[in-house]
């Protein structure tokens, strides 16, 4: 794959009339990660969502080179299906159903794949969609509050998977109010501490 | 299977286990089933307006399953996750549009023979009726994905839906009731109506999508 790249110019954000933040630049290159960070409120989840196009900024550009996969709050996986058809439905999407079952044991949720989406706790259900991310094999992941719900393990395994596909030349923006230690990542802090 | 069809069969699907399939269809009957006791079972009058009934019955038939056609999309992050995946809402709407036709227009074209019988319909009427029902309905289902689209989001959503969208039914209605007399030139403007709510709705709803979404 050709290189991914992923470069924040002069961004501003604005939500609801409210600045959130102004003048944010950063550019990741090949296996680059940022880790933002912010108090409540402060535009983590919006600066997610810039950086994956679903917003516009208001002032400044988003230069993105390579696909995005994307975790946010939202689990976006039908409650009704199993869990392996639920995550089929994407990877078949994305062109990569084969890679479905692999991911889906990466977060170590192999043996849930017959349950049903519904039936699942915060934490399950946002592993499903960490195996989504690692499905996709977009080079580019944006991932929102990954650790919320998470145990012990499972955060020591998030960091696994990042690290990995940063060894693969991938790059990560990850926003969270958690302490995930990502080696050499980028700081982005927005918002005053409040 | 493609991305489109892959979509497409997913809205059936959720059509399916929400009881879309069902749903709407005893509704339609049961409209139809009331017309009589209400205006009385003198059959000259039941055959005359029978036509105008059966219309009546399958716009509010169409329009119950408006609240889950984007609503939960919305929510749940699915119409992020397509737009991540470089999907055009548009796309997205045409594909939901497909899916909520094939969901409700097969059964209810059934229902309709049953209908017609209820409401002393003749074979000629009631073959007018189903042809009518063929062009018209595809222009109600995307009708029902724009609305949906539009009031995603909102609260007692159901309920703008109705207002929303009967207004625009309106030439649906028109011509969908006067293609059922046997009016060539209704059958033709009908088709017409229903091609511009085809071809356009898309676009409606996928920029509401859009708009939802930021």
């Amino acid at each position: 794959m050709s290189s991914p790249r992923l470069a924040f110019e002069n961004v501003a954000c604005l939500r609801g009339g409210r600045l959130l933040f102004e003048g944010l630049s950063f550019a990741l290159e090949e296996s680059g990660a940022a880790l933002v960070t912010g108090p409540n409120g402060a535009g983590k989840s919006s600066l997610i969502r810039v950086a994956a196009g679903l917003l516009k900024p208001a002032a400044g550009a988003v230069r993105v080179e390579g696909e995005c996969a994307l975790l946010t709050e939202a689990a976006a996986l039908d409650p009704e299906l199993p869990v392996a058809k639920a995550l089929d439905f994407w990877a078949g999407l994305d062109g990569r159903r084969e890679a479905a079952e692999a991911a889906l044991d990466a977060v170590g949720l192999a043996h849930l794949a017959p349950v049903p989406v519904r039936l699942l706790s915060t934490g399950q259900r946002r592993r499903v969609g960490i195996a989504r991310v690692v499905a996709s094999g977009a080079p580019v992941w944006l991932l929102d509050e990954p650790a919320n719900g998470l145990d012990h393990a499972a955060t020591a395994m998030l960091g696994h998977l990042i690290s990995e596909h940063r060894l693969q030349g991938g790059i990560v923006v990850v926003a969270t109010h958690l302490p995930i230690h990502i080696p050499g990542a980028h700081g982005v802090v927005i918002g005053e501490a409040a | 299977m493609s991305g489109f069809a892959s979509l497409v069969w997913r809205e059936l699907r959720r059509a399916w286990a929400a009881g879309g399939l069902t749903l709407p269809v005893v509704f339609f009957l049961l409209v139809a089933i009331l017309f009589p006791f209400a205006i009385g079972p003198e059959g000259k009058l039941l055959a005359r307006v029978g036509g105008g009934v059966i219309w009546a019955a399958a716009l509010l038939a169409a329009l119950l399953p408006v609240e889950r056609l984007v609503n939960p999309d919305l929510e749940n992050g699915v119409l992020d996750q397509l737009a991540v995946r470089g999907w055009h809402d548009a796309s997205v709407a045409a594909a939901k549009t497909l899916g909520h036709w094939l969901g409700f227009a097969p059964t209810l074209l059934v229902a309709t023979v049953i209908a017609a019988a209820l409401l002393n319909l003749s074979l000629d009427q009631t073959r007018a009726a189903l042809i009518a029902l063929l062009i018209g309905t595809p222009g109600l289902a995307a009708l029902g994905v724009a609305t949906a689209a539009l009031t995603a989001g909102l609260r007692g959503a159901g309920a703008v839906a109705g207002l929303v969208m009967l207004p625009f039914a309106v030439p649906l209605l028109i011509f969908g009731a006067g293609a059922m007399e046997g009016d060539a030139s209704a059958m033709k403007l009908l088709g017409a109506v229903s091609l511009v709510l085809v071809a356009g709705c898309p676009f409606v709803a996928g920029a509401a999508m859009r708009m939802g979404r930021g």
